[in-house]
């Protein structure tokens, strides 16, 4: 039980300082992984952005679902959702119960000049830790691995692959871990 | 009324893929087009204020206009509509994902989408330093007549980035630190600054 209120405690601080969509809560998603490596590893977290990408819903959402199942089962899953979206329910209903000119205020505008280049670093952090799972699997390089990186990579930066969908990407990938016996 | 605002978002939600800007045109298609809860406008508005704000953007979303239509329970039940079919879908998936991960065949599939999704994450990290990093290097845009930019604000925004990528990478602190920080910077350092 302790370990649920631990993951509701981690997933609402999430809720509260993700700020910037789905993506953000990588970073603070591979340090929990770090820090209760008992819970989930780096590994399944990247699995767990493959199929957040690749599902219907939200990402941000489906990778708390996710990764409170993998803690704690269906009530894990069910609890770190609602810890994750609880920040939101109540900020964004003071926001437009209009006790505060939220937009306005020039504090908050400043102060989102300073957290977008932050995130940013925080998003370039996430990419290293994955990169690192991803392309040295056993400890060792893995040429394979780092081919496949380059060639999603390529893939997509082509102005003719921006309208394909990410799940096109990663059910190729998957099968080409399959067949190159990755 | 609160059926419809839970209805409504659910189907959001299933047909969201991805987050962010995918959401908006089943956004407008619900809530504009069929239950006329708020114009174009309105929703981009509440759109641009989701994501400057602290949370999940579709979670901000549909409690702002949940909020708007039937206070706090058209909140909670827009926001519960949103995240339900994530909850099912992804609780089925993980679960099934369990039971066929020791399979060698799998774990081949998943090496391959690892190499994917550092590509995928590596894209949008891209994305994210062309907007917010190296556009504060371009000096006061032209659209503003807010004068020349300080040095400090041309240079704290790629120094921001950089401090969060080596405190993260290479110190156990936790982000939620390095959010309240660089808001503090933004705050004192960073005024009337448009990046």
């Amino acid at each position: 039980m302790s370990d649920i209120l631990l993951l509701c405690w981690e997933f609402l601080k999430i809720g509260l300082f993700a700020i910037g969509g789905g993506m953000a809560t990588i970073p603070f998603l591979a340090k929990v992984a770090q820090s209760h490596p008992e819970w989930y590893t780096l590994e399944m977290l990247a699995d767990m952005v493959a199929v957040s990408e690749s599902t219907p819903g939200p990402i941000g959402v489906n990778m708390a679902t996710y990764a409170g199942f993998l803690v704690g089962g269906v009530l894990g899953a069910v609890l770190a959702t609602l810890a994750l979206v609880l920040p939101s329910f109540i900020l964004a209903s003071l926001v437009a119960s209009g006790l505060s000119r939220y937009k306005e205020n020039s504090h908050v505008l400043s102060a989102f000049n300073g957290i977008r280049p932050a995130v940013t670093g925080l998003i370039a952090a996430a990419f290293y830790a994955v990169f690192k799972i991803a392309v040295f699997p056993d400890g060792a390089l893995n040429l394979l691995s780092l081919a496949l990186f380059f060639l999603v990579l390529l893939v997509s930066m082509l102005k003719k692959a921006q309208k394909l969908h990410v799940a096109l990407y990663i059910a190729l990938a998957a099968l080409m871990g399959i067949a190159l016996k990755l | 009324m609160l059926f419809q605002l839970f209805s409504a978002f659910f189907r959001i939600g299933l047909f969201t893929f991805g987050g962010g800007y995918s959401m908006l045109p089943m956004l407008e298609a619900e809530v504009v087009k069929k239950h006329a809860w708020a114009t174009t406008d309105e929703l981009l508005d509440y759109f641009a204020l989701g994501q400057c704000m602290p949370g999940l953007i579709a979670a901000n979303v549909a409690v702002l206009i949940g909020y708007r239509q039937k206070k706090l329970k058209g909140a909670f039940f827009s926001m519960l509509g949103v995240v339900l079919p994530s909850l099912i879908i992804i609780t089925l998936i993980a679960a099934a994902l369990k039971n066929f991960a020791h399979l060698p065949l799998v774990q081949h599939a998943f090496r391959g989408i690892r190499a994917a999704v550092a590509a995928l994450i590596f894209g949008a990290f891209i994305k994210l330093f062309k907007a917010n990093v190296l556009s504060a290097l371009k000096p006061a845009q032209g659209k503003i007549e807010k004068g020349i930019k300080s040095h400090l604000q041309l240079f704290l925004p790629p120094v921001l980035c950089l401090c969060a990528f080596i405190l993260i990478t290479f110190s156990p602190i936790s982000p939620v630190y390095i959010v309240l920080g660089a808001a503090l910077l933004g705050m004192f350092f960073l005024r009337g600054c448009e990046i």
